[in-house]
């Protein structure tokens, strides 16, 4: 019996992507695609969390998890087009 | 990993490195040997000085200092001889670390000072628009060498070994698990340890010289690379143009801010059995 095949999702932080793909381009499994400028994870069943991208992303933009717990969004909770002066006024 | 990220000031956040700079993968390397050493925010303080690299302190979440141009190192002596038992680390570029701030450099070096400086070396001046350094390779262009560059271009990991440094590494922004493993060894280093990060600059290095987007500017640093150990078995032409990567130099010696505190102790303990203590003894003397 073969083990059963791990589940990751893609945390993606669409206001911190440049898009400069080096994240697509270092996914082994072809994973990552960039739309509109930004990362989208296009065949996120293919993937089998290498971190490659997660390491080289020059932006803290991408997060890859294992699907055995919670799933966390805790990107989506904080507003990060706020302007910094917004948080120390 | 919100642990990851409790560590950057994220309201600061998207930074202001161009689409493919590698002085982010740095900086997130840097934060990820921090997070697996478990170091108590509260006892890190970083420090920079001026340049593209420099603005890494910005968003890190940590007591962080901006100073003046190649002079981090001098502010971060500073902060280790007030405070020894802070972690103090250094961000630094190839410009600030090696031209303007190489007196610093070497001399921190020479004292073994407990401090981690992390260069990242994009072996161009990027903020200013991409002047060459002392790190530009020879015969590459730039915008104060638009026929090539002349000069020799530093080998930084032998100056800091020749320099005292105890512990120097060097890696670059494709072999980031390697990057992340010499940070954790140099900020266990009681001593001066030096890690080269080199990164690549694709809106200048890469555009001046035609070596294309930041996928093939790391594509050419990644060939250039040979690690330590593969280097070691390797016949010396295969290894010419090449630079080495891996662990480099560790030999570990007395720190500095550790040997003078012990010289104060001793100097107050010689003044023990002396009428008055010492403090009478300094007040009276000329």
């Amino acid at each position: 019996m073969s083990e059963q095949k791990k589940v990751y999702f893609h945390t993606i932080r669409e206001k911190w992507c440049k898009g400069c793909g080096i994240c697509v381009a270092y996914c082994p499994k072809k994973v990552l695609e960039l739309k509109d400028g930004k990362v989208v994870a296009a065949r996120a069943e293919d993937c089998i969390g290498c971190h490659a991208c997660e390491l080289r992303c020059p932006d803290f933009a991408i997060e890859i998890h294992e699907a055995s717990g919670e799933r966390k969004h805790e990107a989506e909770h904080v507003d990060f087009a706020l302007p910094p002066e917004a948080h120390h006024a | 990993m919100s642990e990851f990220l409790s560590y950057f000031r994220q309201d600061r956040l998207p930074h202001i490195w161009c689409p493919g700079c590698g002085h982010g993968t740095v900086t997130g390397a840097l934060v990820r040997a921090i997070d697996r050493l478990g170091l108590d925010k509260n006892k890190v303080c970083v420090v920079s000085g001026i340049g593209c690299s420099s603005r890494a302190v910005g968003y890190l979440d940590f007591d962080t200092l901006h100073t003046a141009h190649g002079r981090a190192l001098a502010f971060a002596t500073g902060i280790k001889m007030a405070r020894p038992d802070l972690k103090v680390i250094v961000m630094t570029g190839d410009g600030d670390c090696t031209a303007i701030g190489g007196n610093h450099f070497i001399h921190a070096a020479r004292r073994n000072i407990g401090i981690t400086t992390i260069v990242m070396n994009n072996e161009t001046y990027g903020m200013t628009s991409g002047q060459f350094s002392p790190m530009t390779p020879k015969g590459m262009l730039g915008t104060t060498a638009p026929y090539g560059n002349v000069e020799r271009s530093f080998d930084l990991c032998e100056l800091a070994k020749a320099a005292g440094a105890t512990y120097v590494g060097r890696s670059t922004s494709y072999h980031v698990p390697l990057l992340i493993d010499l940070i954790e060894k140099a900020l266990q280093n009681d001593g001066f340890s030096v890690v080269e990060a080199v990164t690549q600059c694709p809106t200048y290095l890469g555009r001046k010289n035609k070596l294309g987007d930041a996928v093939q500017l790391l594509n050419w640093i990644k060939d250039q690379a040979v690690n330590v150990k593969a280097a070691a078995v390797m016949p010396k032409e295969k290894l010419e143009g090449k630079f080495l990567i891996g662990e480099l130099h560790n030999g570990p010696a007395p720190e500095y801010s550790a040997e003078y505190g012990e010289l104060i102790a001793r100097v107050q303990r010689s003044f023990e059995n002396v009428k008055g203590g010492l403090w009478e003894c300094a007040s009276n003397s000329d």
